[in-house]
């Protein structure tokens, strides 16, 4: 049963999209609102996560009880990406195990929390998105959304009822794209070896655009098709559910954009 | 067994470099499709996993008790059992075992203790010829290599290799032989292997499990080659660790049920075989001592730790058929016996974080290992666990902690993280908004080395929203 709209949502917009694309971060805004939602942004910075996964447990205690105590007021916790909400749904109440105080308003901070896609239909009960988007897309699967949230048909069913879009499968959108946050600086030949088969998966689709639910994913593949000079635009796919996906693709200029468009 | 998982980046680098193991690694075996039609098979695959979890977290916490029941058993049943605490001890104890009998050739099925006790080069320097009989072991034996997965240990040949690698150590076959097709290779190494099993005076395998309740030790196989090996000689030495314990013979039905659909994707394997002490008055055949060496190497004091849960391995190899990382790069990268996921969680258990640090590292936490794993293991987990202990004992690179420690700064505190964040997103902006990407960054050569990095779109999310809401 969907909960009523026209609840409070902070929105965690993740560091990646703050800095690298805030386009994303509108696009959540928007279906959000549309979605009934009155939605604010306090000020914030990093969920904790590139600590977490490299062993600093006390910077990534410090940077989640900045997260829970500044999104703790609002009915909703809502973030743009797998990553980021697995580690506050499922990683966060991990961290503050066995601490008394720490853990109850963890585990009750994380269970508010939701990816954005995951929020809009699990919980709000959004089946249908009015938005129009021209061309072939196809979808990888972040990691984190798949098998940390379950997110997997939810995007697929917004999308397969966008007006004018065309959904073909990625084949092994199940496997990772090799970003895996600090991984891919610290064995960038490893990491590139992943990627390039993903690109390679991608470009074999024929579809003029690929889109995930999570930045860092989309950022790794983004530069490596076209490092290889590969023609797929890439976007996150809640700027094709917003209706917001008419500015350059993931590394484009503006300008060439203009002169495709 | 030499180690070379410090070195695990350059080795990476090399495997990469490695066209015929690449060439390899991209045709595969075909483990994950197979694994994934055999769950689908059989509708109550997940309840399977979480019976095998649990039988084997119970036998783990309850050790002592089920090691005394195998023992008395055992004795029972006329075999001996030995007790290594190091691998030191393992390698004496089966060399004393060999040198009563008087062995000469010691033939030996797969095991991959005696990978980790390094037993094939000490019995060699001990003048005694261990010969190899899985077809796998056999390759990697003659090649002096390591194996390069669990369960398929010459994943990373290629038939022509392999041709070539016969041709240079079965001199004594006519050099004109057609060994074009997989068949005749095949044929070739049975004929070589049939006149070292009658050779043999001890057999040694591994097991894959120990039961309690019998006495019994099981091996799995595809290849029979486990039989010959354990009954025409008249010693025969089963390798095992304390983790391969069992209660019952039920409990084993259960996890043999997980173990070769998460391997191969079989039903079961080929052979499954049980031994229970030496030769009996009325067997037709079989060995006349049968001797079980039991190694810790380790393991015991994992037991009621954060890494307890790495002892409930059945060594089924799932996780590295799934495993990106190994895919790109195979099992020898790893540097040690053990590789892919539930490798980079055992083997700095066994050789200690300080050497094999890299190999918890080398993970993206995409968590497809936990994924398949038979007997749940959360392997993710206990990677990052390896890496908070790596990270308190300063093990971790001055270039890791320092970059921590600058990005930790800001992101502590908001407002000047939204201060740096907007002048950085500023300054990129400027650079790189013609192109709408850099191909070179400063700081950045790991990225921008394999890929592009998107220019920022201008002024942070952040510092738009707060503009807008003005």
């Amino acid at each position: 049963m969907p909960e009523t709209p026209g609840k409070r949502v902070g929105l965690l917009v993740t560091c990646l999209v703050d800095l690298v694309r805030p386009a994303i971060g509108f696009a959540a805004v928007k279906l959000l609102e549309d979605a009934g939602c009155t939605v604010e942004v306090p000020r914030q910075s990093c969920c904790g996560q590139p600590a977490f996964n490299s062993g600093d447990r006390a910077t990534a205690r410090e940077l989640a009880e900045q997260v829970i105590a500044t999104f703790e007021p609002y009915d909703y916790v809502v973030v743009p990406s797998g990553s980021c909400g697995g580690q506050v749904r499922v990683h966060y109440p991990e961290l503050f195990h066995g601490d008394p105080n720490w853990h109850p308003r963890a585990q009750r901070f994380a269970a508010k929390t939701y990816e954005l896609i995951s929020f809009l239909t699990d919980v709000l009960g959004v089946t249908k998105v009015a938005a129009r988007f021209a061309g072939t897309a196809t979808y990888h699967d972040s990691c984190s959304s798949l098998r940390e949230l379950g997110v997997r048909a939810q995007p697929r069913r917004l999308l397969t009822g966008v007006e004018g879009l065309t959904l073909t499968e990625l084949p092994d959108a199940d496997v990772c794209c090799g970003f895996g946050g600090t991984f891919c600086v610290k064995y960038p030949d490893i990491s590139n070896a992943i990627v390039s088969k993903k690109a390679d998966a991608v470009a074999a689709t024929g579809a003029d655009t690929l889109l995930a639910g999570d930045l860092g994913c989309l950022m790794n593949i983004a530069g490596k098709l076209q490092r290889l000079d590969r023609r797929v635009a890439v976007r996150h796919v809640a700027e094709v559910l917003a209706g917001m996906a008419d500015g350059p693709a993931i590394g484009e200029p503006e300008r060439a954009h203009e002169a495709a468009t | 067994m030499t180690l070379t998982s410090p070195a695990f980046k350059d080795n990476a680098r090399a495997a990469l470099a490695d066209t015929q193991l690449q060439r390899a690694l991209s045709k595969g075996l075909g483990f994950v499709e197979r694994r994934r039609l055999a769950a689908e098979r059989l509708p109550e695959f997940d309840a399977l996993r979480d019976a095998a979890r649990d039988i084997k977290s119970h036998t783990l916490a309850h050790l002592d008790l089920y090691l005394e029941a195998y023992e008395a058993r055992l004795a029972a049943a006329g075999g001996q059992l030995h007790y290594a605490v190091t691998a030191d001890e393992a390698r004496a104890v089966v060399l004393d075992i060999c040198r009563k009998a008087s062995a000469r050739t010691v033939t030996k099925g797969k095991t991959m203790i005696a990978e980790e006790i390094a037993l094939n080069d000490f019995l060699e320097a001990n003048g005694i010829q261990p010969v190899e009989t899985d077809l796998g072991e056999y390759l990697i034996q003659i090649r002096h290599e390591m194996p390069s997965h669990i369960i398929a240990p010459a994943i990373h040949l290629n038939k022509d290799q392999v041709e070539a690698d016969f041709r240079r150590v079965h001199t004594h076959l006519p050099r004109d032989r057609n060994l074009a097709e997989p068949a005749a290779l095949l044929a070739e190494a049975r004929g070589v292997l049939r006149e070292r099993f009658l050779a043999a005076d001890v057999g040694i395998t591994g097991a894959n499990f120990l039961i309690a309740e019998t006495g019994t030790s099981i091996i799995v196989t595809n290849e029979g080659n486990g039989d010959l090996t354990q009954t025409l000689p008249k010693v025969h030495i089963v390798l095992a660790t304390i983790e391969k314990l069992v209660p019952t013979l039920e409990d084993v039905s259960t996890l043999l049920r997980v173990l070769a659909r998460s391997a191969t994707g079989q039903d079961m394997s080929v052979y499954t075989t049980l031994s229970t002490g030496p030769r009996r008055p009325d067997d037709p055949d079989g060995p006349s001592e049968y001797h079980v060496v039991i190694l810790d190497n380790g393991r015991s004091s994992m037991l009621g730790g954060e890494f307890a849960e790495m002892l409930r391995c059945i060594r089924c190899g799932a996780c590295m058929n799934y495993c990106p990382v190994f895919n790109a790069i195979g099992g020898h990268a790893y540097g040690w016996v053990y590789p892919g996921p539930m490798g980079a969680v055992l083997t700095p258990a066994l050789v200690g974080v300080d050497k094999a640090g890299n190999l918890p590292n080398a993970s993206m936490f995409c968590g497809r290992c936990e994924e398949v794993c038979p007997v749940r293991i959360p392997l993710p987990r206990m990677m990052r666990s390896w890496r908070e202990r790596e990270f308190e004992r300063h093990l971790s690179p001055a270039t890791v902690r320092g970059g921590l420690r600058f990005w930790a700064f800001f992101a502590k505190r908001p407002a000047l993280y939204g201060f740096a964040t907007a002048l950085a997103s500023r300054v990129l902006w400027l650079f790189g908004r013609s192109a709408g990407r850099f191909r070179r960054l400063p700081f950045a050569g790991g990225w921008t080395r394999h890929r592009d990095f998107p220019a920022p779109q201008g002024a942070t999310f952040q510092a738009q929203w707060r503009r807008r809401q003005r």
